[in-house]
């Protein structure tokens, strides 16, 4: 009898990072349903080439770096990301600029840094950050919420054979930012945005971030993720919003319309909880969302950027390793917890 | 987390946990951080009652059952042993006793195969057992309570009991804390948080009233305040069990929930107490012990039952197995037959586990033994347990940090571990981690965590393992390095006192070579008495002849005496830092013969002016008097040095150096007292023959024996702080062969100077005899010779001072070029009287110079040969060949000087006494035959005058003649010692 030796524990969690992975799709797709509603296909159809692109590029640097292709795309990791970054890009997005961005992400952002797990920076970020900064007008330009657009419109957009500039319209964010930076501000005059009044907060964009809330909280109830993140990210955007927007509700935009507006739930739940990228110990997660909060709030608010969940993400993952020599938990056994590096 | 925060969430957490309670349970359960929720697996053991376990062939039992020392058989091979008897002893404090399972017969002790994660084997006691299962006789106490509770620890000791939970720690150091340890709470950890296990299930079940005595007898051990039995909720029927049983009494039952680890002491712990166990810090010290069930039931055997621990009940489980239960297993059973007792079918086994699926090991080989802390077999389906799935990479999902028990964060270990960053391992706790396993088994990645820091608390071990090394290392080679720089600093203060003292002697005259050892010390503190020595015997000399220089010279003696006193305490500082050698005793004795023979030789001028005075009158007999008593002393000194040499020179040495200066001293010794006799017979004789300078002559007499004391005095002084300098010892045997020979030529110029003191002296008293006439040219003459004799004194104490490498050649170069002009001014006036001197002065310094060159030539070839050797072992480094080298060129140059000087005055040796060497052998015969004519004469005149002179007249020609005859031997004897000088010369 030929028997396995080997060290304990003798039984694991029938469970594996893919299926980890996978969940996190799985919990995306409320989001992906109201933007499909809100906009059409576009976003979509985005998700589906930046998938493409993404396991494309995944195999190709897999197999440079001599590893097994098919056990690591299992992992469903370069998924996660192309999703992640589809969703983000607006849906009037060309070919193009999702190739560019999606590759960028996973080939330099992931596998030049080691592959999964070793990534200092959120690859969907650097991606998407990359795109903002070099196409920056391909990467504003948003539909207007609630007149979805067909298949076909989408589709040719997607290809470049339909011009953007006669479909684009401006986010509730970006009405928001270009009314104040004409000038002196009234209440009339914000009144007289639709766009700024939904039901409870920015129109259309108030649904799509309650999908993703309902997504995220799905992850939490699957122990994908915890709390922390989620809730530190809103607390920091929210808590000044409140504070801000309770002095000068015309200069300031109210908490809610800051928590349902952008990526403020996708980023709250999806992209800032990325655990290879973020700290890792729970008072530095808490921690370590509470500043993107904040940061997206400042920049948000007086930054020149109309959202800022990217470079806020980005900014706090070069933070994080210092976030956890501090936030280490006091072990069992010891009066106080640790602090700093060795 | 900060610690407020931290105290914030706990008791948030307990203030839950207590709501909770209030609601579930009855008491209140504190909760711990983390924990997992493993599929519980119990039902497939848990529902059949305990059995027997199968009877082996063949028992095996492993001498280290428990944590501790191993315990000492106490059967051999081939004895007859019963069921409880004890088969091996404890040892020390920490140490159980193993008893025989079964009756039967001890087929063996040696090694073999055991539950061991290396697999390694270790020493068993072997037992073939006989089927008959037959007890020793054995009896219980029925009321523990009349022992006391030391007789009960020795009985648990002896009864083998160990932790019957896992880590089978030695129940008796656990019951006997000693005064100083309050025990608050007795803990009785009944959780069985492992999947699988049921054996303390079953156990609770089945003989809950056994348990309770046994928690009963714990309580009369430890007295605690409290006793808990904690139970996880999983198990309702052992609760309900436990409960009847512990009726109306003060043990509680605490129901934890059911969660991985909850049964884990420190988990236990926090559950029903709340306490924390301080990291590195043991239960007791926060006043808990804890007692496995089991533990408790094994307690109760022994004491109530006088059973030993020779059985367990281990669960027997797993799909692999088609009769899975609880069995009362004996140990020591092979783990193939209790498979094949259980295992009827011979399903398929594709992991073995000892221990549950979280923390046990896996088999390598089915006949390992059950032990004292095996609660469970686990015969898994591949299917059931399989090969773990291959690593992914860690995403840092943080799930091990939301299930570690001990609030650490694996992910962060699994990387400092996996990059063998211990340090920050160590920063992040690693070794507050349980290996309770729950990391690896939420770890979505596969990854076996558990590895990684068993792996990296190993490394940390051997760390702090060679670190200890290193640090005793670096102790000693601290240690060493101390030592080093001690001996090198001595080295440099001896080097340093050496440098003053050559300094010091190159200021103050005497000759001094500059080597860097004992040898050369010593040789210079040698030098600095020599030359001090020979000061004195100027002196001396200058005492005899009348005093104009005398201050100066005592003066000179004096700084001299100082110089020496110096260099030997130069010489003994050395000494001090060197080992003793025995080749240098032999060189001291060697010298010393050369002394004694110095001093023979002076003592032979003595004698041989004694015997002149004596034949020429007394006009200077106190002063040879004087002279001789200073020899005398002289003589008493060396034949002391040579005693104390003998002494101190080692047995070896001894026998050459004994026979020779004993013989010579005694003749010595022999020839001054025999001087003394004839000088006291010439003073005598000097008091008869006429009283006109009488009174001169004693008060010069008395003059002189008070500067004779003063010398002896300055001798005794001088012995007295020499006995350094003749028995000196060195380490290097290549420099401890230098011999004081420049000092012997340097002794010997003074000895030469004195020496021609003598001869003037004599050259007077003979003019005197001879006629008077030209006595008081003479006196004139006696008084210039002692001036140019200071002068060659000063001289050669400055060519001493200017020569200080080759202090051997250098003086008798010094006395070759000085000599001529010596003779050349004595020729003209009276070169009959002084030629036979010059010849004698010249024999002295020629065998000086001879001995000088002989001793150098020889040194040069030793020191030669020892560097050669040295270079050829390798056994010296490059400096010191370098110094030998030094040393050797010296040595030659010395040796050359020598030579050189050497031939240079056997040369003008030779042309002097060929132009001189007939006239003094002519004027020596002529007064050979001028004294015997007038002894003739006297004689015949003598005969004339005897029938017709009056008494008186016969009486003092008489004494004449006496005279005469005298006279004519010593003038026969000049004679041939003249003839025998020029022999030798030639």
């Amino acid at each position: 009898m030929s028997l396995i030796t080997s060290t304990s524990p003798h039984a694991t969690v029938k469970n594996n990072t893919g299926a980890f992975m996978r969940q996190v799709i799985y919990a995306t797709l409320p989001g992906l349903a109201v933007l499909t509603w809100q906009f059409g296909w576009g976003s979509v159809i985005n998700v589906l080439w930046a998938v493409i692109v993404a396991l494309v590029s995944e195999a190709l640097f897999l197999k440079a770096r001599g590893r097994n292709i098919a056990f690591y795309l299992k992992d469903y990791s370069a998924v996660v990301t192309a999703v992640l970054l589809g969703l983000a890009l607006p849906p009037t997005a060309p070919w193009w600029l999702t190739l560019i961005g999606v590759s960028f992400a996973i080939i330099v952002a992931k596998q030049l840094y080691g592959g999964l797990g070793m990534n200092p920076f959120n690859p969907a970020m650097v991606g998407y950050v990359l795109l903002l900064i070099s196409f920056p007008v391909a990467m504003t330009q948003w539909l207007s919420p609630g007149e979805p657009l067909s298949f076909v419109q989408s589709w040719q957009l997607f290809t470049g054979q339909l011009p953007v500039d006669g479909l684009s319209g401006a986010t509730p964010l970006d009405t928001f930012r270009t009314a104040h930076s004409a000038g002196a501000v009234s209440e009339s005059e914000l009144a007289s945005h639709g766009i700024l009044h939904g039901q409870f907060a920015g129109l259309g964009w108030e649904w799509v971030n309650l999908a993703f809330l309902l997504g995220g909280l799905y992850l939490i109830s699957r122990k994908i993720i915890t709390w922390h993140i989620p809730l530190g990210f809103l607390a920091g955007l929210g808590l000044p919003a409140l504070l801000a927007w309770l002095i000068d509700p015309v200069r300031f935009a109210d908490p809610l319309f800051q928590l349902f507006s952008g990526g403020a739930m996708l980023g709250a739940f999806f992209i800032a909880t990325d655990p290879v990228s973020a700290a890792t110990s729970r008072m530095g997660r808490l921690i370590y969302a509470l500043l993107i909060g904040l940061l997206i709030w400042v920049i948000r608010s007086f930054g020149g950027y109309p959202d800022a969940v990217a470079f806020s993400v980005l900014l706090l993952n070069l933070s994080a390793p210092f976030i956890d020599y501090y936030t280490q938990p006091r072990t069992y056994g010891h009066k106080s917890s640790n602090r700093g590096v060795s | 987390m900060s610690q407020a925060q931290t105290n914030k969430t706990r008791k948030t957490r307990s203030v839950f946990a207590r709501l909770a309670s209030g609601i579930r349970r009855p008491a209140s359960i504190h909760d711990f951080h983390g924990g997992i929720h493993p599929p519980e697996m119990k039902h497939l053991s848990n529902g059949t009652p305990i059995v027997p376990g199968p009877l082996p062939q063949q028992l095996v039992l492993p001498l280290n059952m428990h944590i501790g020392a191993p315990a000492k058989p106490l059967v051999a091979p081939g004895d007859k042993v019963l069921k409880g008897q004890m088969i091996a002893e404890p040892i020390g404090a920490v140490s159980a006793a193993i008893h025989a399972p079964t009756s039967g017969t001890v087929s063996a002790i040696g090694p073999r195969p055991i539950q061991h994660p290396s697999g390694m084997d270790a020493v068993c006691i072997v037992i073939d057992t006989d089927g008959e299962d037959q007890w020793v006789e054995h009896q219980g106490i029925a009321d523990y309570t009349e022992k006391s509770p030391a007789e009960l620890v020795d009985l648990i000791r002896h009864a083998g009991i160990a932790g019957m939970g896992g880590a089978g720690f030695p129940t008796s150091i656990k019951v006997n804390l000693g005064d100083h340890q309050r025990v608050e709470q007795l803990l009785i950890n009944a959780v069985e948080c492992e999947p699988y296990i049921t054996a303390d299930d079953r156990l609770m079940r089945e003989r809950a009233e056994q348990i309770v005595t046994g928690i009963h007898i714990l309580q009369y051990l430890l007295n605690p305040r409290r006793t808990l039995i904690g139970i996880e909720d999983n198990k309702p029927e052992a609760i309900s069990a436990i409960k009847r049983a512990c009726k109306g009494c003060d043990i509680e039952v605490r129901v934890v929930p059911t969660k991985y680890p909850s049964g884990g002491e420190k988990q236990l712990i926090q559950l029903l107490t709340g306490k924390e166990v301080a990291s590195g810090q043991l239960p007791a010290q926060v006043g808990v012990v804890c007692q496995n069930v089991g533990t408790a039931y094994a307690i109760k055997r022994a004491v109530c039952d006088g059973e030993p621990l020779v059985s367990r009940v281990t669960t027997l489980t797993g799909d692999g197995v088609s009769q899975p239960g609880n069995y009362e297993v004996l140990l020591g059973t092979p783990v193939r037959d209790l498979l094949a007792h259980g295992n009827l079918a011979g399903l398929d086994i594709g992991r073995l586990v000892m221990g549950g699926p979280m923390m046990g090991f896996t088999l390598h080989n089915p006949g390992v033994p059950v032990v004292k802390t095996t609660n469970c077999i686990i015969a898994a389906s591949p299917e059931e347990l399989p090969e773990p799935p291959p690593e992914q990479p860690c995403i840092r999902c943080g799930s091990c940090a939301e299930v570690c028990p001990a609030n650490l964060l694996p992910q962060q270990l699994y990387w400092h571990a996996k990059n063998d960053d211990l340090e920050k391992a160590q920063h992040h706790n690693l070794m507050d981690c349980i290996e309770c396993g729950a990391c690896a088994y939420v770890c979505p990645s596969h990854i076996p965590l558990v590895q990684y820091y068993r792996y990296a608390k190993g490394e940390v071990r051997q760390q702090a393992a060679d670190q200890v090394k290193a640090d005793k290392a670096r102790q000693r080679f601290e240690a060493r390095q101390a030592r080093i720089e001690q001996e090198q600093a001595e080295k440099e203060a001896r080097r340093q006192a050496r440098l003053e003292a050559n300094r010091k002697k190159k200021e103050a005259g005497p000759a001094a070579a500059s080597t860097v050892d004992v040898a050369a010390l010593k040789q210079a503190s040698l030098d600095a008495s020599k030359a001090y020595k020979a000061a004195v015997k100027a002196a001396k000399a200058a005492e005899a002849e009348g005093a104009d220089n005398l201050a100066e010279l005592k003066a000179e003696v004096d700084r001299l005496k100082a110089v020496a006193d110096k260099a030997k305490a130069a010489v003994r500082d050395a000494k001090d830092g060197a080992p003793v050698a025995a080749a240098p005793a032999e060189d001291a004795v060697a010298k010393l013969k050369k002394q004694v023979g110095d001093a023979s030789s002076a003592y032979k001028a003595a004698v041989k002016a004694a015997k002149a005075a004596e034949a020429e009158g007394a006009d200077n007999v106190a002063e040879l008097k004087a002279q001789a008593d200073t020899l005398k002393a002289n003589a008493d000194a060396l034949k002391a040095e040579l005693r104390e040499a003998k002494t101190n020179a080692p047995a070896a040495a001894a026998p050459v150096a004994q026979a020779d200066p004993v013989a010579e001293l005694k003749k010595q010794v022999g020839d001054a007292s025999s001087a003394y006799k004839a000088a006291v017979k010439a003073a005598r004789q000097a008091d008869e023959d006429g009283a006109d300078n009488a009174a001169d002559l004693r008060a010069e007499a008395d003059r002189l024996k008070a500067v004779a004391d003063q010398l002896k005095a300055d001798l005794r002084d001088a012995k007295a702080n020499a006995p350094a300098s003749p028995a000196p010892t060195s380490p290097s045997t290549a420099t401890a062969e230098e011999q004081p020979d420049p000092v012997a030529a340097l002794k010997k110029q003074v000895g030469d100077a004195s020496l021609a003191y003598k001869a003037a002296v004599k050259a007077a008293k003979q003019a005197d005899e001879d006629g008077a006439d030209n006595a008081a040219d003479l006196h004139s003459e006696v008084a210039r010779l002692k001036a140019i004799a200071d002068q060659l004194k000063a001289e050669l104490r400055d060519a001493k001072a200017a020569a200080p490498p080759t202090p051997k050649a250098a003086p008798a170069a010094t006395a070759t070029t000085d000599s001529p002009a010596v003779s050349e001014e004595q020729a003209p006036q009276s070169l009959s009287e002084v030629d036979p001197e010059q010849a004698a002065k010249r024999q002295k310094r020629l065998k000086g110079l001879k001995t000088a060159y002989n001793m150098a030539h020889k040194q040069y070839k030793e020191a030669h040969a020892a560097y050669e050797r040295a270079e050829r072992n390798e056994t010296a480094n490059a400096d010191e060949l370098q110094a030998m080298q030094v040393k050797i060129d010296k040595l030659k140059a010395k040796a050359d000087n020598a030579r050189d000087a050497l031939d240079a005055l056997v040369e003008e040796a030779k042309a002097d006494i060929r132009a001189h060497t007939g006239k003094d052998l002519k004027t020596l015969k002529l007064e050979a035959a001028r004294a015997e004519s007038a002894l003739a004469d006297k004689q015949q005149e003598l005969e004339q005058q005897r029938s017709s002179a009056s008494e008186d007249t016969l009486e003092a020609l008489s004494s004449e003649l006496q005279a005469l005859e005298s006279e004519t031997q010593i003038a026969r004897k000049a004679l041939k010692q003249a003839v025998e000088e020029q022999g030798l010369a030639e």
